[in-house]
């Protein structure tokens, strides 16, 4: 089964860490990403860049808006996201509990929802 | 061609022997997490070599030792974080063959071991059941969440937990010693009894039985006892055929509940009950029983009697009366009572039934009630029936057990 694994990072998670720890924690989170790739378990690894670059858009009646920024102002935002392929819930939560960025972040883990085209009049 | 077939033999090794392996490389490891990781890369590596390589003679020889060698390497690539996992590493490399067996005392399964830890006292019941279904028989956390109809992070947190206290508080990876393995298997019975009771009797919910954990309790059962000879794992199992004998008569095909005396005997399952009644007399014959053989021979009475008049009410009375000394409690005296009326008379069962009641016993235990229901109604006594049936009624939380007593107090109404 596929797993999404959302990265909740609070803003102040990095305050205080050094460029060097930095830059280690992100080679360790791409090997993290390669080790679990070569076992066949990542479909897909994203980091996303910080929350003031996101936009937040809506149609209604046909018609686009759009906001500047997330669509929840939290203190906690989603930093990035691995979609993982596992046995069941716990191996997920397993698997998930080894991603580097969890000894910062919170990860919320959620089964993905197959979904199929059927009959709406059925 | 070939590889096609052993790409397909590399699914059946998984189906067949994977909880094995996995057994095996806990064994080893020590450690549930760095085993699951090793079967995984063991059949990865599988995956990979059968269908170029062929099939190894041993294939689960192989998978044990790609796991373990793949869990050393995986541990050395740890180590240049994280110091004390080379010492970890070189300490499970310097361990002999691993796949020479242990030899406590004869009981060398490596799935048993498995067994006694999933089933450690330390761990609440809920979480050994848990544990159990998903490390020992190899359901998913949803499949688990499902039969015991709680959500899936719920079931995922209990073996969360568990897995860390059985690591925290360094449960051995070991089957118990001779001295220490009554008291275990006991727990580890009990277990097995709760998980067939909670798919047998879902104590709450729509559907009457769950046969996946009913299925999964008697396989677990056949396993004790092939790796163990002990009387009461044997009387256990019997005790499960027995009352799995009866799953096809127990509901009628609206799903309704259909009372052991109103069942349609030709639907019990022959082949289990001859398993179950042969058991029986195994068990017996071991003049060391216990509670478990007692309730698989009354329940393998029941279940050689043809048609329900002609059940041996004597004997299932006299069975009772052992049961009492062997495993005193209300509930077993309940069915004692309601032995004791089929060979005595309506009469006699409920002088027994109201001495339990006004000891304040099973006052909240909704059978207790349909059963005094049930004589105050044979004794012709309706007004005092309607009123045990009400409450009754009010106690039962069951969906199809509601509607049986319900149809019961429409029956009385009606009259």
């Amino acid at each position: 089964m596929r797993y999404l694994c959302l990265v909740y990072v609070d803003d102040h998670a990095f305050d205080g860490m050094s460029e060097r720890d930095n830059r280690r924690l992100t080679n360790e989170s791409i090997d993290y990403d390669e080790e679990l790739k070569k076992a066949g378990q990542l479909h897909l690894a994203a980091a996303l860049q910080p929350v003031a670059t996101a936009v937040t858009l809506r149609v209604r009646n046909g018609k686009l808006s759009t906001t500047d920024g997330p669509f929840a102002e939290t203190k906690e935002h989603l930093g990035g996201f691995l979609l993982i392929e596992a046995r069941d819930l716990n191996e997920a939560i397993q698997l998930a509990s080894k991603v580097p960025m969890a000894r910062l972040a919170s990860l919320e883990v959620r089964p993905i929802m197959e979904l199929e085209k059927t009959d709406p009049d059925a | 061609m070939d590889e096609r077939r052993n790409l397909e033999q590399v699914e059946a090794v998984y189906r067949t022997d994977s909880r094995r392996v996995l057994a095996t490389l806990i064994r080893l490891l020590g450690d549930f997490e760095l085993a699951e990781e090793a079967l995984h890369e063991a059949f990865a590596a599988a995956a990979a070599q059968w269908p170029r390589d062929g099939v190894p003679k041993n294939p689960r020889a192989w998978l044990v030792s790609t796991g373990r060698f793949k869990a050393i390497d995986r541990l050395r690539r740890r180590s240049r974080r994280d110091a004390s996992m080379a010492e970890l590493a070189r300490q499970l490399e310097a361990q002999s063959e691993p796949m020479t067996e242990p030899s406590d005392d004869g009981i060398a399964d490596d799935r048993l071991q498995l067994i006694f830890i999933c089933c450690h006292p330390a761990l609440p019941p809920d979480a050994q059941m848990a544990l159990t279904l998903r490390e020992v028989c190899g359901l998913t956390t949803e499949e688990i969440a499902r039969a015991f109809l709680v959500p899936a992070p719920t079931v995922a947190q209990r073996i969360v937990r568990a897995k860390a206290k059985i690591r925290e508080a360094r449960i051995p990876y070991r089957v118990p010693d001779l001295a220490e393995l009554p008291d275990r298997l006991e727990g580890v019975l009990h277990v097995v009894y709760l998980m067939f009771n909670e798919g047998y009797l879902a104590s709450s919910g729509a559907s009457l039985t769950r046969h996946d954990l009913t299925g999964e309790a008697i396989r677990l059962g056949r396993l004790l006892v092939e790796l163990l000879a002990d009387p009461e794992a044997v009387g256990l199992l019997a005790l499960m055929l027995l009352n799995d004998s009866r799953r096809a008569a127990r509901a009628s095909p609206q799903g309704e509940m259909v009372l052991l005396a109103d069942q349609d005997r030709s639907l019990w399952d022959c082949e289990k009950i001859a398993q179950g009644a042969a058991l029986v007399e195994k068990a017996l014959a071991s003049r060391s029983f216990g509670h478990y053989t007692l309730q698989a021979a009354i329940a393998a009475v029941h279940a050689l009697a043809p048609k329900a008049d002609s059940t041996d009410w004597a004997q299932i009375a006299g069975l009772y009366d052992l049961l009492m000394q062997a495993a005193p409690s209300p509930v077993v005296e309940l069915n004692r009572a309601v032995a004791v009326a089929m060979r005595d008379g309506a009469e006699a069962g409920l002088a027994i039934i109201d001495a339990i009641l006004a000891r304040g016993d099973l006052q909240d235990y909704h059978l207790a009630h349909s059963a005094r229901a049930d004589l105050l109604r044979r004794l012709g006594r309706t007004a005092e029936a309607r009123t045990a049936y009400s409450r009754a009624l009010n106690l039962a939380q069951q969906e199809p057990e509601r509607r049986f007593l319900t149809r019961r107090l429409d029956r009385l109404y009606s009259r």
